[in-house]
């Protein structure tokens, strides 16, 4: 009889900390959640009236129901996610490539990790610089050292915008900033991976551009999915870059996350459901990538 | 496995000149001075060497020019006193813009800011993070819906959030006020409000990033083996007596990775404060060294006085980097 009344108070014990968990993890989602949320129902509202008289969180009444201010924000933003795409997803492949060959010559490749372990180290320090400090040479080595847009001049001429000299700076500019984490990304997994195949086709005469080709660029897809999502996601997203090079979110270069951080700003004050509708369609694309790809994402951000 | 080495095998010594022509001249000796100098490399430097060159050598100058050269230049330019559209002056280097800088109220009150968002935004973040961590672990259902969602902030772009939490945190109608009102407290003017308005970037910032702590810890937790929270069990220990002294003191590699992620972040957290007020001044009291920066060089021309504040910006992340560095090349992971 008292081992029941145990068993039984033992058990509620284990449901009660079982329901408290479940709670915890719930609460945590709803904070998570709740400025997301917020800024969907608001970007459906209009303004003035419908932010004002309504709770943020709560979904608009139909008297304060609009479109408009999406359409307005996809009519704003719209050159911008086609300029961001430009130069993010070609940037986004080459800085992929790139660390790929390099993670291989700094692994598979057979000689003296004396003299690696300062160029991995140089490698790894790359990705933690923060980028302000090379901003004024960079815009000097654009503007006086490698002023693409005289070099480019047949292509204005053609009819195109100079303006797009921004895109493929920001795409060479963008590059250059990735290949460091591309690199350290696809070392992990290079020095993980086994060496017997590698050793083997080796003794047998192939040379390291063989091995590549034959042996490590097929069994490194995994990887390159989780480079190309990471990286994807990071040039998606950058602002900084893209306000020190194209500069004006009024230019036909801007990319879209310029256009964004002024949109909806005037004398009267910020427009919020412009702003929260335009922040959606900016984020779109990387939401897209992570919805598809989350696990793949967790795995570039956890190494 | 062995059937898998022997189609590798045949695929490699199969002679396809017209994909990989170039291998064989590049094998046969040659006693040239070429060859002498690829044997002399490969005597110092290991048998690849000269052979991976193509393959690492794009990536290191791609970044020697972008990274290490322009770190260089950005040294030189705080040198000299290089501002407004003339072109800059190398023959005449002090160290005037420094001088300026230390003495400059503006730029000690942005370090004292970025120092205390460096800090207590990565405390927090580690904080929330393991916690997350703890509760994701304890074989719940859903594991994967729960991780998804907590991790999907981080997918979003500064621009973006900024955007949200400059509605969560506005006066009238923002829900932390609104949430606030309910029990019976504020409003609050967040981001106007000189003293509050960093603590409501770093609450902010730690919604963004919590779940990336997470993610770490996650991966932290599921290497210890399942005998150390048996034996801690075994010996009696209470799971929070379990978790404080068994587990987090073996978490410490996690926690060092992300706290220099973290820290990494915080430090670029200009895009945030950028999209806040659509401009080059962040709200009063939130003026960090990476606005600062971009404020004196772009906006008032300061460009030599900017980058003067970035090389005090860059030593800061160094400070943090350059103990990481020793500390995975000690651990042999360079």
């Amino acid at each position: 009889m008292a081992d029941a009344e145990e068993d039984a108070s033992a058990l509620s014990s284990v449901d009660l900390s079982r329901v408290a968990l479940y709670g915890a993890l719930l609460a945590v989602m709803a904070a998570i959640l709740t400025p997301i949320e917020a800024g969907l129902v608001t970007s459906f509202k209009t303004s003035p009236g419908g932010v004002s008289s309504t709770l943020p969180f709560a979904p608009p009444t139909p008297e304060f129901f609009t479109l408009s201010k999406w359409s307005a924000a996809l009519n704003a933003l719209g050159r911008g996610m086609v300029n961001s795409a430009l130069y993010a997803i070609p940037a986004t492949v080459i800085s992929a490539f790139l660390g790929s060959l390099a993670a291989y010559g700094l692994t598979q490749a057979q000689w003296k990790p004396r003299y690696k372990a300062p160029l991995l180290a140089l490698v790894v320090a790359g990705i933690f610089i923060p980028y302000q400090a090379v901003l004024v040479p960079l815009s000097r080595f654009w503007a006086v050292y490698a002023p693409l847009d005289e070099w480019l001049s047949f292509l204005w001429a053609l009819g195109i915008n100079d303006d797009y000299v921004g895109i493929l700076e920001l795409l060479i500019t963008h590059v250059a900033y990735g290949v460091p984490i591309c690199t350290v990304l696809f070392r992990s997994y290079y020095k993980n991976m086994s060496i017997e195949m590698v050793e083997s086709a080796r003794l047998d005469g192939a040379s390291l551009r063989r091995v590549y080709r034959r042996i490590i660029l097929p069994l490194s897809t995994p990887m390159f999915a989780v480079v190309l999502i990471y990286q994807f996601t990071q040039i998606w997203n950058d602002l900084l870059f893209a306000l020190v090079l194209v500069s004006t979110e009024s230019s036909p270069a801007a990319p879209v996350t310029l256009i964004l951080a002024g949109l909806g700003q005037s004398q009267e004050g910020v427009d919020f459901p412009l702003r929260m509708a335009g922040a959606f369609i900016a984020a779109l694309p990387t939401l897209a990538v992570y919805v598809m790809f989350g696990e793949e994402f967790a795995e570039g951000v956890a190494s | 496995m062995r059937d898998i080495l022997r189609t590798v095998r045949r695929r490699l010594t199969h002679d396809d000149p017209s994909t990989d022509g170039g291998t064989i001249t590049e094998q046969r000796p040659s006693p040239g001075a070429t060859q002498r100098v690829r044997d002399r490399l490969g005597d110092r430097f290991g048998s690849d060497f000269v052979e991976s060159l193509p393959f690492w050598l794009p990536t290191f100058l791609l970044m020697g020019l972008f990274v290490y050269g322009a770190i260089i230049w950005n040294l030189l330019i705080s040198l000299t006193d290089y501002q407004g559209f003339v072109q800059p002056d190398y023959t005449n280097l002090d160290l005037e813009m420094y001088a300026q800088a230390f003495t400059d109220s503006s730029v000690v009150s942005a370090s004292v800011n970025t120092f205390l968002l460096l800090i207590a935004f990565t405390l927090a973040t580690l904080a929330v993070g393991l916690g997350l961590a703890i509760l994701v672990d304890r074989h719940i259902r859903f594991e994967n819906t729960f991780r998804t969602i907590y991790l999907l902030p981080m997918s979003l772009s500064f621009v973006v959030t900024a955007q949200f939490w400059l509605w969560m945190y506005n006066f009238n109608n923002g829900v932390v006020n609104i949430l606030l009102g309910v029990v019976g407290l504020g409003p609050v003017d967040w981001l106007g409000n000189q003293s509050v308005v960093l603590w409501a970037v770093v609450f902010a910032l730690m919604w963004q990033f919590s779940g990336y702590a997470m993610v770490v810890y996650l991966a932290g937790l599921r290497a210890i083996p399942t005998e150390h929270y048996e034996a801690a069990k075994v010996d009696g220990a209470s799971t929070l007596k379990m978790y404080w002294r068994v587990i987090v003191p073996q978490l410490k590699g996690s926690t060092i990775s992300a706290s220099v992620v973290l820290m990494v972040f915080a430090l670029k957290a200009f895009d945030f404060l950028y999209s806040l007020v659509s401009g080059y001044r962040p709200p009063a009291g939130s003026d960090i060294l990476a606005t600062k920066m971009v404020r004196e060089a772009y906006s008032n021309l300061n460009w030599a006085y900017g980058s003067a504040i970035a090389i005090m910006l860059f030593a800061m992340a160094l400070s943090i980097i350059g103990p990481y560095l020793v500390y995975q090349f000690r651990r042999g992971n360079l």
